[in-house]
């Protein structure tokens, strides 16, 4: 597959300079790389920003509800086991208004890779405090600065047993792609949060910001090292990008045995008896 | 001969009421009985003060009476709590030297059901000592005890199911011999009615049946029992079930599978239908096709969690925010529950709609006699899925003039599959335009609604134009045809399907009635508004109980002899 394959003709509604394009160009790159058709995946995101990439690409998509992405990729997951399921949901989405099904959804360990926009800011609202602001950052509605501690996702996802956990940077497309083929191929849940710069809403949290900020884990970090990913995640000063932590275990499916079934999808409606249940109840 | 005897088996929470009452309803039933069994508990594991009654009859039984006839209590709070349900001539069983009760009142009857469940091997044998003295009293002979007792008790192991046997029949021999002036004989003969089912697992085996290989949802009472029979049937039937984090996430993940294309449904009551909302409504916009039920209790807020009403009439029919076409079910037996199951899986998916169906807990968990369901009936349809070959590859939400368009499935040959919460074109991606706007909402609420109108499920009708005709939805079928067959001149009209509203049918059951009285359990008479909505005709007034209990015959019997039925 050539990265022309996942060309969607929907006009993009994206700021010029916005995180989002470098975001779209790794996972069309990862795409191509994967090899797989259109056909065979599946988009699915929640409200947003990021969540209008379905639009963007050409897959299947699933463009559902602010927060509820998770829910709806894991049942469709469910429903065929055979598609590959990409969410892509922001910093609100997935860990503000889904945080229950952020939590719940890595204790679930489906296989799904879930690519978190995370600009640290809400764009499509207009400016506020996103889960993953800065203390102090100034917003319309924190004139005085943000209060509230942020939310820590690599560290959340590692301490609820996430196989997968990863992060990248909307300016390196590069290895952000790599990073999201990694994830696809993880079998379980796995996580990707990638910084995303807003161009328009976060003027804290800039392309320079980061640049100062972020750099490559070399290969000296063990990934299946727990308290080294731990460590890794606690940074606050440095930011490191790549995987933080990658071990298998089972998933969704070889765990509630969908592995061994066909596909729900393909199962006969036709000809269900119904009798030896009914039989039950005499 | 009596034709008909009603038996409460009451105690605290964790006695064995319940088993006790399963096996009273099979010893009736196997016996050529028919029988109907309300469950009454409270919100505890442990504890209080709950209740089983069977009424078992001659002839079929379709309502609870109130007064009891034998009332056994297995602990002294039981007692207090229920004597006063006893029928005139009725009688009270009761282990005065266990609850330390003195002076026995006329009609309380003592019994060492302690001492006969100690000789056994310890209380908890007390419900089978319990049924024993229940069988003494009412059948011509052990065997059909001692068969509920097996029934009841051997998944436990045939230890347990002996030790229950013995329990059993120490409390029918100590009957037998002691108390054998108060027998009540109990006519019967054998009928073909040999199913013993509740709404809830009524509904289940409707879903399975259907095709439903996808179940999420959050346990709440009373619609957890849909969830515990689907669960039992999973492996067998090729079925996942999961328990959700929450109620929005149930209904996500069953939108979120069926838009990948198997049947899927969640379920839920009051509270967690209300956080379900925004994602019905996300079927609606999607047209993804979705199957809820709603158990209702009372409420506002947590209410009665184990109780039953019929409050949520309105919520169900306007839930979820914007316009859109719906289906809701109101099955009244659970004949009814199993056919609207594999009804609204059909429905939901050839219109691409959300389809409720509305139960409460009166009907999910009272437990009725029926005959075999026709398991033929209602076969999968599953509407508009396009066909590769048949054609250019439409567009997802292509318009049509029933509204309906073909669907296709991610992974699936055939063009890609596309939703969107967000307005949008034919094509399914989002769009600002006034003109998309106004058809796709035309589409999704217009066309589909007059095809759904087109399809609503006749009301049950009897003795349309009678003097007095009862109306009534859901759970209040069986109360109704009671009441009507015995009342002089009255007749009733069930929906059970309340939208689309089947406005012509039920003006032409009403044409030329003296008085029409809706039956419901709520405080507001919301089916008499529907009415008065939906045909015009304003209902002279309602019969309405609200105190979280169900119509009793004697409830309704005693509203029809008062010369206006007020809104109690």
């Amino acid at each position: 597959m050539e990265i022309k394959d996942f060309h969607s003709a929907d006009p993009v509604a994206w700021c010029p300079g916005c995180g989002n394009f470098g975001i779209q160009a790794a996972l069309k790159t990862a795409l191509a790389k994967l090899g797989k058709e259109p056909r065979d995946l599946l988009l699915v995101s929640g409200i947003g920003q990021a969540a209008k990439m379905p639009h963007y690409i050409k897959a299947n998509f699933f463009n559902g509800l602010h927060g509820r992405s998770l829910p709806a990729a894991a049942a469709a997951k469910i429903a065929d086991r055979e598609l590959t399921v990409i969410v892509t949901t922001g910093d609100g989405d997935c860990y503000g208004e889904g945080g229950n099904h952020f939590i719940h959804n890595i204790r679930r360990n489906v296989d799904l890779t879930v690519i978190v926009h995370d600009n640290q800011i809400y764009g499509l609202t207009k400016g506020q405090a996103s889960p993953t602001s800065e203390p102090g950052l100034k917003t319309k509605i924190q004139p005085g600065g943000v209060i509230l501690a942020p939310f820590p996702p690599l560290e959340t996802a590692l301490a609820l047993g996430c196989g997968f956990v990863a992060r990248g940077y909307a300016a390196e497309r590069e290895h952000l792609s790599e990073l999201i083929l990694a994830g696809i191929k993880h079998k379980g849940f796995s996580l990707i949060d990638v910084f995303q710069p807003c161009v328009s809403f976060n003027k804290l949290n800039t392309y320079e910001w980061y640049a100062k900020r972020v750099y490559k884990v070399g290969t000296e970090h063990d990934v299946a090292d727990k308290a080294a990913a731990m460590a890794l995640a606690a940074q606050r000063e440095r930011l490191p990008l790549g995987v933080i932590y990658c071990k298998a275990k089972p998933s969704y499916e070889e765990l509630s045995g969908l592995d061994g079934m066909q596909p729900l999808v393909d199962a006969n409606l036709d000809n269900i008896d119904i009798g030896p249940a009914l039989a039950d109840f005499r | 001969m009596n034709s008909e005897i009603n038996i409460r088996i009451t105690g605290e929470a964790g006695q064995g009421i319940v088993a006790a009452g399963m096996m009273l309803c099979r010893m009736y039933k196997d016996s050529g009985r028919h029988v109907f069994a309300i469950q009454d508990y409270m919100s505890r594991i442990r504890g209080g003060t709950n209740f089983f009654q069977v009424r078992a009859a001659a002839g079929p039984v379709y309502a609870p009476r109130e007064k009891a006839d034998i009332v056994i209590a297995l602990d002294k709070e039981a007692v207090e709590a229920n004597m006063a349900a006893l029928a005139p001539g009725g009688l009270l069983v009761l282990d005065a030297e266990k609850f330390g009760i003195k002076g026995l009142k006329e009609g309380w009857l003592d019994a060492p059901v302690y001492a006969l469940a100690q000789e056994t091997g310890g209380p908890i044998y007390a419900n089978s000592v319990a049924l024993g003295i229940i069988a003494a009293l009412t059948c011509e002979s052990f065997d059909d005890a001692g068969r509920a007792v097996d029934r009841e008790f051997s998944a436990k192991g045939g230890e347990v199911a002996a030790k229950n046997r013995q329990a059993a029949r120490k409390g029918y021999e100590h009957a037998a011999k002691n108390m054998k002036d108060c027998a009540f004989r109990l006519a019967g003969a054998p009928h073909k009615s040999d199913l013993l089912l509740a709404g809830n697992e009524a509904l289940a085996l409707g879903a399975i049946s259907a095709g439903c290989k996808f179940y999420s949802a959050y346990p709440m009472s009373p619609s957890t029992g849909i969830m515990n029979t689907v669960a039992d049937y999973a492996a067998r039937y090729g079925i996942i079930v999961e328990q959700a984090e929450d109620e929005i996430a149930a209904v996500n993940m069953a939108v979120g599978a069926s838009f990948a294309g198997v049947r899927a449904m969640t379920s839920s009551s009051g509270g967690g239908f209300a956080l379900m909302c925004e994602g019905l409504s996300l079927a609606a916009m999607t047209e993804t096709p979705l199957v809820i039920a709603v158990v209702m209790r009372p409420g506002p807020a947590t209410g009665f969690p184990t109780r039953t009403a019929q409050e949520d009439l309105e919520f169900a029919l306007h839930a979820g925010h914007g316009e859109f076409a719906r289906a809701v079910y109101t099955p009244g037996s659970p004949e009814e529950c199993f056919l609207a199951a594999k009804r609204a899986f059909n429905t939901a998916e050839r219109f691409q709609v959300p389809a409720l169906i509305l139960s409460d807990q009166h009907l999910a968990e009272s437990l009725i006699n029926i005959e075999f369901p026709d398991a033929s009936a209602e076969p999968p349809d599953r509407g508009r899925i396009f066909i590769p070959g048949s054609g250019p590859e439409p567009d997802r939400y292509a318009y049509s003039a029933d509204g309906v368009s073909a669907r296709a499935f991610p992974g699936k040959p055939g063009p890609l599959a596309v939703a969107d919460s967000d307005e949008h074109g034919p094509e399914g991606h989002i769009t600002e335009s006034a003109e998309v706007r106004t058809r796709m909402t035309q589409k999704r609420l217009h066309l589909k609604l007059a095809g759904l109108a087109k399809e609503t499920l006749p009301p049950t009708v009897v003795n349309p134009g009678a003097a007095t005709m009862l109306c009534g939805f859901g759970s209040t079928l069986g109360v109704m045809r009671e009441t009507c067959a015995a009342a002089k001149d009255a007749g009733f009209i069930h929906f059970s399907q309340v939208w689309p509203f089947p406005a012509e049918a039920a003006l032409a059951a009403l044409k030329g009635a003296g008085r029409v009285l809706t039956v419901e359990n709520n405080a507001s008479g919301q089916l008499a508004r529907l009415m008065l909505r939906e045909t015009g005709l304003k209902p002279a007034g309602s019969i309405l109980r609200y105190d979280g209990r169900p119509f009793t015959l004697e409830w309704v019997s005693a509203a029809l002899e008062k010369e206006a039925p007020v809104w109690r």
